[in-house]
């Protein structure tokens, strides 16, 4: 039995990359709402839940239905064993600016639940367990940097129990700056599935993460 | 196998686990109504009292360069190292902290000087790091209000994994207005002490605590317990990100990998998640019975601290332990007539009980689900 990363996507500075090559560029001064939606609009999907999301869940939204486009991830694996392990370094601080804005003037105060409940960074592992039906486990790690071993150790302990898949990754949003990297990763029994899929590792995860050659 | 050994609370009931467990079983609450500068009404809330955290802190050096958070931690994680006695400074330690807000209050302006970058758990976690010297950076875990169980599990991991030999979960959230006016905006928030799986219960009490519990390997370190994570599990409803399953089906989820394989003759007690809400009460009560543990007798802890959030799964798993090594339940608290349609079996008094094993729960927003069995060895 193998572990091996069949796909990634990694979004930054408006553009966006899938298993390392770049599949759209948005002009560099467009900002991330504005990004967000040419991208949504770009990808002809329908999904009428994202118009509800904050900028994290929206990013995160699309880099996995990137990551997942052209794969049989989701038709392979059992989804009550694909585990969602996601991580940034923000937390959710930029929905958390919000909702303090709306409680600090207390002559105009209008906390409202629809902003309230993204102010948890695992809201977005919600919202994929959601559209993709996935069931398995989860946790969001708060680090520094893009930790790669981390999420490999993490998973590789998932993969020692019941999880058979997961869908690992960073997705950051603070202060209009932000990055997206997600891979898919699976054990198989079958080595000889395809020779383009990546041993799970930590340095391959690094490789793959430094891959993409961005165009601006 | 993966031990479970020294820990601390800190709460309104008290700063170190012995105090904790003691006014649980004197049946005290730590919840009273405080009025919020926001609301004509007053609410009930789990408040560490500010004249006793100005007491602990004498034994913390230069205490005013951190925050009512970092403060806590440390006072919290000494009390571990302290009773303990292992050296931060070990490779083969590691610190993971569950939090859902950590410096929240840096946002509302608490501090003047403080660097607002603390807001950043990755840097308030830097904080612990460089107090304790603690060799490794902290794993910070924030997974709503299944960061708690999960880092237990997260640790439990770890040292199977042959990453580390001895973990610290230390777990923390303060009673801020932030959450406070969140949960309001949901009409989550109940103005008198909560009831979980009561009828007549209207929603949660927010609370603050940290709590701290050393997981290890090490069978010294264990010696004074004997007890073990036996097993853990997370699982997604992925079916709302604010409101739980009607079927239970993540708690189910989870409940079934933890049990699977397991004697669950010997489980004395569920320690729920109970928050007191109309549908979380309901959800569990039916995920227990789905799972077969309609005649477990079933506890919630929030009548006595509140909803702790981050600290929550920490907290309760700590008084957990403490129950099954003192062979007591806890009862729970605020809990009079059944108010949930899953047949499910309350503790009603506190009551000397033989038993071996128990089962620690957690649900929250992200449809996110956790489920642990602690036993004796």
């Amino acid at each position: 039995m193998k572990k091996h990363i069949i796909s990634y996507a990694h979004i930054k500075q408006n553009q966006v990359s899938v298993n390392g090559t770049i599949m759209f560029s948005a002009a560099p001064s467009t900002t991330l709402p504005e990004f967000l939606t040419e991208l949504y609009k770009s990808m002809g999907i329908s999904y009428p839940k994202f118009h509800k999301m904050d900028a994290l869940c929206k990013l995160g939204i699309l880099c996995t239905e990137f990551a997942l486009k052209d794969t049989t991830f989701l038709a392979d694996n059992p989804l009550n064993k694909i585990a969602v392990v996601l991580s940034n370094a923000s937390s959710s601080l930029e929905t958390d600016r919000r909702h303090q804005q709306a409680i600090d003037d207390k002559s105009n105060y209008f906390p409202s639940p629809t902003v309230f409940v993204y102010t948890l960074p695992n809201i977005i592992i919600g919202e994929i367990a959601i559209k993709y039906k996935i069931t398995g486990e989860n946790a969001f790690f708060v680090s520094e940097k893009f930790d790669a071993g981390l999420l490999v150790s993490y998973t590789e302990a998932l993969f020692s129990e019941q999880t058979q898949a997961a869908v690992c990754g960073w997705i950051e949003v603070d202060n209009g700056a932000y990055e997206a990297f997600i891979f898919l990763t699976e054990i198989q029994e079958n080595t000889n599935k395809n020779t383009n899929f990546k041993p799970l590792n930590q340095l391959t995860v690094i490789e793959l993460y430094n891959q993409t050659i961005w165009t601006h | 196998m993966v031990f479970t050994s020294y820990s601390n609370i800190i709460s309104p009931l008290g700063f170190s686990t012995k105090e904790n467990y003691e006014a649980v079983c004197a049946s005290k609450t730590g919840i009273k109504k405080i009025l919020f500068p926001f609301s004509a009404e007053p609410f009930c809330v789990g408040k560490i009292d500010e004249i006793t955290i100005q007491k602990h802190l004498l034994s913390i050096a230069n205490s005013e360069a951190y925050t009512k958070l970092e403060q806590l931690s440390i006072m919290s994680i000494q009390d571990v190292i302290d009773q303990s006695g292992i050296d931060a400074k070990d490779k083969r330690n590691l610190l993971i902290y569950s939090t859902t807000k950590g410096n929240i209050d840096i946002l509302e302006g608490a501090y003047k000087n403080i660097d607002a970058n603390r807001a950043y758990l990755p840097v308030f976690a830097k904080q612990l790091q460089t107090y304790f010297k603690f060799a490794h950076t902290p794993v910070v875990l924030s997974n709503a209000c299944i960061s708690g169980i999960l880092a237990i599990i997260v640790a439990k991991r770890f040292i199977e994994q042959g990453t580390y030999d001895t973990v610290i979960v230390c777990g923390g959230d303060l009673l801020s207005e932030f959450t406070v006016s969140g949960f309001k905006s949901f009409s989550a928030l109940s103005n008198e002490p909560s009831r979980p799986f009561d009828t007549d219960r209207v929603g949660i009490n927010l609370g603050e605590a940290v709590a701290s519990i050393l997981i290890t390997n090490n069978k010294e370190l264990a010696t004074p317990y004997n007890m073990q994570v036996i097993s853990g599990a997370s699982a997604n409803d992925a079916n709302h990100i604010s409101g739980p399953s009607r079927t239970g089906e993540g708690l189910y989820q989870s409940l079934q990998y933890t049990l699977e394989g397991k004697n669950t003759r010997d489980i004395g007690f569920i320690s729920a998640h109970g928050t007191a809400t109309p549908f979380n009460d309901e959800m569990e009560s039916i995920a227990f019975e789905r799972a077969g543990l309609s005649t477990v007798p079933v506890n919630s802890l929030k009548g006595y601290y509140g909803h702790t959030l981050g600290a929550a799964g920490v907290l309760e798993t700590i008084l957990s332990l403490e129950s099954l090594k003192h062979q007591r339940l806890i009862k729970s608290e605020g809990y009079h007539k059944k108010g949930v349609s899953g047949n499910i079996t309350m503790i009603e008094t506190h009551e000397p009980k033989t038993f071996s094993a128990f089962i620690k729960t957690a649900s929250g927003f992200g449809g996110c689900n956790a489920a642990a069995l602690f036993a004796k060895v």
